[in-house]
């Protein structure tokens, strides 16, 4: 699958990693839904350097759509917020 | 859903709004074009703009350290001339001024840091805008309206996303750039008005005791090593520096920090 880093392009990781990175993923779903800046932080960090771990960088020259996208390491609650738009995290 | 998928649906609604826009679809990729090259100047002007807050920040670090000697210099004349209430005024305002440069420091390296991250932004854009504009002329020359359609929804997606991040990092670098120019604005006013010590309050109490202990501590090691300078230049059979009276007309010290 293609994961987006805002802020620094695409990478390539495998297909197997989805159900780690899920799971870190609800932990940083739970900070935002409570407002708590140290647990977004910390299970951004954590999200980001699973995804790391096993990823290769996409190819530049390709337009493919990303299947994940994240918020970049230092990227702030109220900047994800921002990005979410006044949905939040309830899908339309 | 989660984060990664939620944020990947934005960006995918955004493609298909491009989309939903024309016609012929073909139409899009023409339109969707122009939006990359306006794109790549918009990430353009980025970069020039956070470059200029960041060559601002380093001339008025310069005019910082430059106002440091320049009080340092004063504490030595005030000494020399006896007055160590002088000198401790001086050193106090170099104090001051040295958390100023500390912290406009750390702002230069985060200002240097969006700098570099939107030059790369700004490649990315350029090969995905190379790959479109490659791809776009297939579609139209290979395709007709209808069978592009699934094509350009691909290729549109596949830029729309870049468009997105690129858009993302401009507003993040030229929000950092502003920040530091509101601030370096008042550093301005503070150099002009030589208030710069009345920077140091600031809003957290225990934040600003810490900041006074450690200057307080600054300004009286600074001081022990000025004595102990001056008491050698005066030399061994020199008597006490507050005894140094040849040059007595200009003890009259200027401690008002005038710009420099």
């Amino acid at each position: 699958m293609i994961v987006r880093i805002l802020g620094e392009g695409q990478f390539d990781v495998p297909d197997s990693d989805l159900d780690r990175l899920n799971a870190i993923d609800d932990e940083v779903v739970a900070a935002v839904e409570a407002g708590d800046e140290a647990a977004f932080r910390d299970a951004l960090g954590r999200l980001l350097a699973a995804v790391r771990e096993h990823a290769t960088p996409h190819a530049l020259e390709t337009l493919d759509p990303s299947d994940l996208v994240l918020p970049g390491p230092d990227t702030t609650l109220a900047e994800v917020r921002d990005i979410l738009g006044e949905e939040g995290l309830i899908p339309s | 859903m989660g984060l990664m998928q939620r944020l990947s649906t934005i960006f995918k609604a955004k493609a298909s709004k491009a989309l939903d826009r024309a016609e012929d679809p073909r139409e899009t990729l023409d339109y969707s074009y122009e939006r990359q090259l306006e794109m790549l100047q918009k990430v353009k002007r980025g970069v020039a703009d956070v470059a200029t807050s960041r060559k601002r920040v380093e001339l008025q670090a310069q005019q910082l350290q430059q106002s440091q000697s320049k009080l340092d210099q004063q504490a030595k004349q005030a000494l020399a001339a006896g007055r160590e209430d002088l000198a401790r005024e001086a050193l106090t305002r170099k104090a001051a001024i040295g958390q100023q440069l500390a912290s406009l420091q750390a702002q230069h390296a985060q200002l240097e840091q969006e700098e570099q991250k939107l030059v790369l932004a700004s490649q990315r854009l350029q090969a995905k805008v190379d790959a479109f504009r490659t791809r776009k002329e297939t579609i139209k020359a290979t395709y007709t309206a209808a069978e592009a359609q699934t094509r350009i929804g691909e290729a549109v997606a596949g830029i729309s996303e870049e468009m997105g991040d690129v858009g993302l990092a401009i507003e993040r670098a030229e929000n950092k750039a502003l920040e530091m120019q509101s601030r370096a604005g008042a550093i301005d006013e503070l150099l002009a008005s030589g208030a710069l010590d009345d920077l140091t309050a600031t809003s957290d109490p225990i934040q600003a005791e810490l900041d006074r202990v450690t200057a307080e501590n600054s300004v009286e090691t600074e001081l022990a090593r000025l004595k102990s300078e001056v008491a050698g230049q005066v030399g061994p059979g020199g008597g006490d520096a507050g005894s140094l009276g040849s040059g007595a007309g200009d003890a009259e010290v200027e401690t008002e920090g005038e710009s420099t």
